[in-house]
């Protein structure tokens, strides 16, 4: 059997490998891996991080986004960012974004303030809404938004099979997590600048082209390859959208939400509080995000092990009675 | 094997009564305690256990999920949502569901492969072979069906891409493919109609499979267990009985693989899935790359190969024809293979051509990942030229043409190793028919 498998194998192989070009991968971002105290098959959330990813959610991101999946109650549950149920009575009673309820008695629909079973809104009624209010672009709920990014593989394709493999075996989910911390510390100041060659292509200029206004440079934030005497096209930063090379084709509407120091961190519980940096916040925040999409990660990895030991000692049992029953029977 | 002995002595009074009513219990016995395996069965013949036990849990957790789940486009999203947050232990049900699906495709590819190895699709088992090819069918509707109920972005746009490959029919009739697709929608696009009947259809489908499996269970028991050496059974001492033999094994391989299914479920649940459906089906947004479940990625590659028109038949006509081609090739496999020796352990060629088609049914499905570009594209070709060539090239021809090492003379002495085998370099004379 070996040799049959080196019979099919090396020639594919070889096939393979001659006409795939290096840079076929393509311009999406590479986002690279950090390091979250839930990751993999072990990891669980750390209770103060995920209190300080609030507080950056509270302070920066709820002015746009809203959380409208997850309950002001969830953030009292085991699991979770765990604040004092008192405290969370009032943040939802002063939560400035009300419910709208009824109809009253007089047939009318009114407003109220949140309470602990109620959803964490955003700022905006609809989408409608809030499309008009930011010219046309709309901030997506973020209750599941660390399950709805991914972060995707660029590498060669030999190396796929193993990177999938290396994936499952220490259980890799943090992708989302990984994509939300880099798109809020990739943001940059200007497109890099692009001269066209005598061919009508579009390479990279050198800082001092670049400043030079009379060589034409332009700032693209992608660039189309272009076809056999055609020149490339570049795609220029659009008005209002700002340049992040994290996200797919390097332009958001979202302006740089972060900044350093802009949300005081309290200390939480004693623990001392975490820098006040750009990217602490976009960690916490990222860390929060996660929880907020998957909030029984906790419970799931813990009853995870529980399932594990038993089914890996069963295994070994009925192997052992297995091979009991089998001993006198030749097979 | 249909007409073993039945050791079944109905011992208490209650047993008795029934056995002369509604013999169940004798039926049983029969089938799944004294039902003679071969000795001389491994690991890969497992599968079969493990795959009836898949369609149980995906039945017993689908009946809780529906439960909970609301089949409508405005509610689909969020129902799906409330089963994760707010049901008691629903992420665990959910993620049992989700990963399920993929398990139950792992499993039915190693079954699949199995068979295509030791031939067990060859006589006198070709109905039980072309019942199994039918619950693969099922499965992979029920499958697709499934994928559509998050009405996440994936799932609609998924729906939107295969319903809309029934439009190419309008090549054959004109009109005849909108009409199609017009039904299966129940309107003129991809709407809450269709999740509605997508969900009606999805708790139907299983229990389809669930008749077929009966089936295909009873043709297995009339022809019994093709096994390694692919040998008839020829004596009663080359079989044991499946209680407790076969069952002690059948026993090891499940919980092996419950340990695989559980490391999904609970630290991977979302790992076999896709991100963008967890952005609530959203008809004015189309995702960047459309791309179906893992276990459908072959036949998408296959699909996507065909990028030239066939004389009158077009580029998207052809992809149509080479997918559903793909899957329905796989019934004629019993006629297909015109070699005598059943188990490929005997056909050096075959065994060759086996595993090149393993490669190709892989490569085929890391293809179908990937945008439909070169080089992409042209190795999408050469692996779809691979897949078909593996049925009508190898199948047939292989079996002319080789000449199998030498057989054991029976089971007995394949196990025992007494006596000489089948002479070195016997004529491949193909099967008489």
């Amino acid at each position: 059997m070996r040799t049959s498998l080196w019979f099919s194998v090396v020639p594919a192989l070889t096939l393979l490998a001659l006409p795939v070009p290096a840079g076929a991968a393509g311009g999406a971002p590479h986002i690279e891996h950090q390091h979250w105290s839930f990751g993999g098959f072990s990891g669980r959330y750390e209770k103060a991080q995920l209190q300080r990813g609030f507080q950056v959610y509270q302070g920066i991101c709820a002015g746009c986004h809203g959380l409208e999946r997850v309950r002001f109650r969830n953030l009292t549950e085991p699991g979770g960012p765990e604040f004092p149920e008192e405290a969370v009575k009032a943040l939802a009673a002063e939560w400035p974004n009300k419910i709208t309820d009824g109809p009253d008695d007089a047939g009318k629909m009114f407003e109220r303030a949140a309470g602990l079973p109620d959803p964490i809104r955003g700022p905006f009624k609809n989408e409608k809404e809030a499309r008009a209010t930011f010219n046309g672009a709309y901030p997506p709920d973020l209750s599941v938004i660390a399950k709805a990014r991914n972060v995707e593989y660029h590498g060669s394709w030999y190396y796929h099979p193993v990177s999938m493999i290396k994936d499952i075996a220490t259980g890799y989910q943090e992708g989302g997590t990984d994509y939300i911390h880099a798109l809020l510390t990739h943001y940059k100041d200007a497109p890099p600048a692009y001269t066209r060659n005598a061919g009508g292509k579009l390479v990279p200029a050198s800082e001092a082209v670049a400043k030079d206004k009379a060589s034409g440079a332009e700032r693209c934030v992608s660039v189309v390859a272009g076809e056999e005497g055609k020149p490339d096209t570049c795609n220029k930063l659009g008005e209002g959208m700002n340049y992040n090379t994290a996200f797919p084709g390097g332009q958001i509407a979202m302006s740089a939400p972060l900044a350093d120091g802009v949300v005081p961190y309290k200390g939480v519980d004693g623990v001392a509080a975490a820098p006040a940096t750009t990217d602490q916040y976009a960690r916490d925040v990222a860390a929060f995000l996660t929880w907020t999409a998957d909030p029984s990660l906790n419970a799931r990895k813990t009853i995870g092990w529980q399932v594990m030991l038993y089914l890996l000692i069963t295994t070994v049992l009925l192997f052992i009675g297995k091979k009991r029953i089998w001993a006198k029977v030749k097979h | 094997m249909a007409h073993h002995e039945l050791t079944y002595q109905p011992k208490s009074r209650m047993a008795k009564w029934w056995d002369e009513r509604l013999p169940i219990a004798r039926l049983m016995h029969g089938q799944f305690v004294d039902f003679p395996t071969p000795r001389n069965l491994n690991y890969m013949w497992t599968f079969g256990g493990i795959l009836t036990v898949c369609l149980i849990v995906q039945i017993v957790t689908g009946i809780v999920l529906a439960m909970h789940y609301q089949p409508s486009a405005a509610e689909a999203f969020n129902s799906l949502q409330h089963i994760k947050r707010d049901v008691n232990y629903g992420w665990m049900i959910q993620s049992f569901h989700a990963v399920g699906a993929s398990m139950f495709f792992v499993a039915v590819y190693l079954h699949i492969f199995r068979g295509l190895y030791y031939g067990s699709y060859k006589a006198p088992r070709e109905v039980l072979w072309v019942l199994g090819v039918f619950i693969f069918l099922a499965m992979m509707a029920t499958a697709f069906l499934g994928y559509a109920l998050p009405w996440g972005q994936m799932s609609f746009w998924g729906v939107t891409v295969i319903t809309n490959l029934f439009s190419s029919l309008n090549e054959i009739i004109p009109g005849m493919g909108t009409a199609i697709v017009e039904w299966l929608w129940g309107g003129y696009a991809v709407s809450g109609v269709t999740l509605n009947r997508f969900f009606s259809l999805h708790y139907l489908l299983p229990f389809v499979i669930f008749g077929l499996v009966v089936l295909h269970i009873w043709a297995l028991h009339v022809a019994g267990q093709n096994n390694p050496t692919g040998l008839d059974v020829k004596a009663k001492s080359e079989t044991v009985p499946m209680y407790p033999f076969a069952i002690a094994k059948d026993a090891v391989g499940m919980f092996a693989f419950f340990l695989v299914f559980a490391w999904f479920v609970f630290f991977m649940p979302d790992y076999l899935g896709h991100a963008d459906n967890y952005t609530p089906a959203n008809p004015l947004v189309t995702p960047p790359h459309i791309v179906p479940e893992w276990y459908f990625l072959p036949f998408y590659a296959i699909l996507r190969a065909i990028t030239f028109d066939i004389g009158p038949i077009s580029s998207k006509l052809g992809g149509v024809i080479a997918m559903i081609s793909a899957v329905v090739i796989l019934l004629f496999v019993p006629w297909l293979d015109t070699s005598r020796v059943r188990s490929a352990k005997y056909r050096p060629l075959y065994k060759i051509a086996f595993w090149f088609f393993v490669f190709t049914c892989v490569a085929l499905g890391w293809l179908g990942s990937k945008p439909a570009e070169q080089p992409y594209v042209f190795w999408s070709q050469f692996f779809t030229f691979a897949y078909f060539a593996f049925f009508l090239i190898a199948m047939p021809v292989l079996g002319l043409i080789e000449t199998p090492k030498p057989l054991p003379k029976s089971i007995t002495e394949s196990v025992f190793g007494s006596g000489g085998g089948m002479p070195a370099g016997a004529a491949a004379a193909p099967e008489k028919r």
